[in-house]
């Protein structure tokens, strides 16, 4: 049974975050902006995760081609689902629709987050005193988020 | 006809356009990525059943790959972006 996002009799999804959760996801969708537009980083694993090459390490040049072919696009709906999260952040209500962007747009927020945290799947949690725990905390609150949308999603 | 050894150049092949060994998309175990999401993308991107996408789900995460699609290679490449866009580990070979 999802718990943040209810299905409700006319198809939409009701949010059930705090003020508290909602400037959060809000400052993260910020964040995730400043890395994706602009001057990007290329060298930076986070980044690199969210465009992976298509074939394997022996084919640079059809690598560099997908990538060509490829990257903008990944942006543009990458850049687009984070617009949708942050234009409906503060809302009651969204559509399936924007739920589907509010999934996606969590996983690449869990995506760069785990990353640089350079999560392992049995790492439960970090003691603490690492420096580290301020954002594992976030990045499994953002696991129990998006954990939820799929309920919710698949409720019927 | 002339059965004399002639020395022929053959064309070399260019593996993109071999027609007859298909392109695989293969999807990798990561830890980031969650099984429920997993097997919510492969029902969604392919229309899968909840229990063939939960199987294919299932051998990701034990045997750190699995075959989800095979194909020319452009609709490879169509499928390898689809999975890319929605954040999981994807790429792309000729079937062995």
């Amino acid at each position: 049974m999802s718990v943040w996002f209810k299905r409700t009799r006319t198809g939409t999804f009701r949010l059930k975050l705090g003020r508290e959760e909602r400037e959060a996801l809000r400052w993260l969708c910020g964040q995730m902006r400043e890395l994706l537009a602009g001057d990007v980083d290329e060298g930076d694993p986070a980044v690199a995760r969210l465009f992976p090459p298509a074939y394997g390490p022996d084919h640079e040049d059809k690598n560099a081609e997908y990538s060509r072919l490829m990257r903008d696009e990944l942006l543009t709906g990458r850049l687009g689902a984070l617009e949708v999260v942050a234009e409906s952040v503060d809302a009651s209500e969204v559509t399936e629709e924007q739920l589907v962007a509010w999934m996606g747009a969590l996983n690449d927020i869990r995506l760069v987050l785990g990353t640089r945290l350079e999560v392992t799947e049995d790492m439960e949690e970090v003691p603490d005193d690492d420096p580290r725990a301020p954002m594992f905390g976030l990045y499994q609150y953002l696991t129990w988020l998006q954990s939820d949308v799929i309920d919710a999603l698949q409720e019927v | 006809m002339s059965t004399a050894p002639v020395e022929i150049d053959l064309p070399e092949i260019d593996e993109s356009t071999t027609v007859d060994r298909p392109w695989i998309v293969i999807v990798w175990n990561d830890p980031i990525n969650l099984m429920s999401y997993v097997t919510f993308v492969l029902q969604k991107l392919f229309g899968y059943s909840l229990e063939k996408a939960t199987k294919l789900m299932l051998q990701v995460h034990n045997e750190g790959r699995a075959v989800v699609s095979s194909g020319t290679r452009e609709s490879c490449e169509m499928d390898v972006y689809r999975l890319h866009q929605h954040g999981l580990w994807a790429t792309m070979e000729h079937e062995s």
